[in-house]
């Protein structure tokens, strides 16, 4: 048992509740996991165990395509089969002020008086124009208050969307008529994270072009496990074709379910542990840099170009992992 | 305090009230002071405002009102804050208040009442010296 007795018995006790899903003690654990507070690593190591029952979703798309809307649709449907969610809301921190603007809960408004709804606003905090590094523990910790389901939604900024990968299992790419140019700016990251798409708005004009489009954007894509992604038309503003995307989630947890997941969970268990790695290393070896002075004496001798940031960061290296 | 936290302010809009300009300007000011800044649109009951409070693990919790409702409003609010075990939120309100219900309001735990033309600095400063 750890010696330090009082402040693990709290954490013991957090987490005790969080398995229990109690809201606030779900929610502070959610801010020390977000704030990498003292005792986070801790609620991860404890929570962790309790993890992968939940159907982890992410929906991603450029803003204004129908996300929040489309979620809220999601979330109504899935406590009618009497299915407990979890929500959690991604929009970008400013990177003037670090602060941040969160306002998907405006959409999902008639939600939030219901017990069976948890619904959690994030910011992307330090990273750039991504997803918040802590995303896919968050996850976790809704998952382990068992919360049947777990729907991430996020903004669409291109490349940095496939973190979502990591974060959910089935993931949603939202398109709507009339952005022509932009499903081809799409192509680079979407294209190849989507397992579903969802062409939202579809009354507009052109609704059925985008869906051809996106069609034969897919075909140029190599099958993956045997599973070809579905594209759903829906008007989410009105619920219409919610049902539809939902059985095909359904159908893709079961695609899932035949040997897909366990992959997914491969790899997303080694991106995180070699993530993790590269950020301890990191922290560790900086640590030891600037209080040894080595840092500032490295970066005086760039400034008299006695030596180029490469050639002193391998020295330096090589240095260190002979010690 | 860990280097990563940062304020969290809910800003509300409870009763039936369609005015939120006053709302989404101080929303901005403080994000732009680098707090992470919550809204919940127009039209919160009570319950839901406590609740949105209860999952976003608030710091602040700022409600803007120009209904003129504030009073029964504001009570039932405070109340539900009360029942959940969020007494150590900061609260504060903003809208057209008369002076003696800023009073009656600053009884029941609201701490400041902020007038039309409060500038925002000052709105922003109080935040920061007073959040737990």
């Amino acid at each position: 048992m750890p010696e330090d007795g009082s402040a693990v018995t709290e954490i013991d006790e957090l987490v005790e509740k969080v398995l229990k899903g109690d809201q606030r003690c779900v929610s502070r654990a959610i801010t020390l996991i977000e704030n990498g507070s003292p005792g986070a690593r801790e609620v991860i190591a404890l929570l962790f165990p309790h993890t992968g029952r939940a159907a982890t979703i992410g929906i991603t798309g450029s803003a204004g395509v129908g996300k929040s809307t489309l979620v809220e649709k999601l979330v109504r449907e899935l406590r009618e089969e009497g299915k407990t969610v979890g929500v959690i809301a991604v929009d970008p921190s400013s990177p003037f002020s670090g602060g941040a603007f969160l306002g998907d809960r405006v959409r999902m408004q008639g939600l939030s008086a219901d017990e069976g709804v948890f619904i959690r606003s994030m910011a992307t905090r330090g990273s750039h124009g991504g997803l918040p590094k802590t995303l896919s523990y968050v996850a976790m910790v809704l998952d382990a208050a068992g919360k049947d389901v777990v729907i991430i939604e996020t903004v669409g900024a291109g490349q940095s969307e496939v973190e979502i990968m990591k974060a959910a299992e089935t993931v949603v790419v939202m398109l709507s008529p009339g952005m022509g140019d932009e499903i081809q700016a799409l192509k680079a990251g979407m294209m190849e994270i989507g397992d579903i798409f969802v062409v939202n708005k579809a009354d507009r004009p052109n609704a059925d072009r985008t869906v051809l489009d996106v069609r034969s954007m897919l075909n140029m894509k190599t099958e993956d496990w045997g599973w070809r992604p579905p594209v759903v038309k829906t008007i989410a503003l009105e619920g219409e074709g919610v049902e539809e995307l939902l059985d095909e989630i359904r159908r893709h947890r079961e695609h899932l379910s035949s040997g897909a997941l366990d992959e997914r969970r491969r790899r997303r268990a080694e991106s995180e542990v070699v993530e993790a790695i590269g950020q301890r290393a990191t922290e560790r070896i900086l640590s030891d840099l600037r209080r040894s002075g080595r840092l500032e004496e490295t970066v005086r001798r760039i400034l008299a170009l006695e030596t180029d940031p490469y050639s002193a960061a391998d020295e330096l290296l090589a240095q260190m992992l002979k010690a | 305090m860990s280097s990563n936290r940062r304020i969290k302010v809910l800003v509300a809009k409870p009763g039936l009230d369609s005015h939120d300009r006053g709302a989404k300007i101080i929303a901005r000011a403080f994000r732009d002071a680098g707090m992470e800044v919550i809204y919940t649109g127009l039209g919160q009951t009570p319950e839901q405002i406590a609740v949105a409070a209860l999952q976003e693990d608030i710091d602040v919790l700022a409600l803007s009102i120009l209904s003129g409702a504030h009073m029964p409003l504001f009570t039932a609010i405070m109340e539900r804050m009360r029942e959940r075990g969020m007494s150590d939120i900061l609260v504060i309100g903003g809208g057209i208040i008369p002076d003696e219900d800023a009073l009656e309001l600053k009884k029941l735990g609201i701490r400041a009442i902020f007038g039309p033309g409060t500038p925002l600095d000052e709105v922003v400063r109080f935040v920061r010296e007073n959040v737990n």
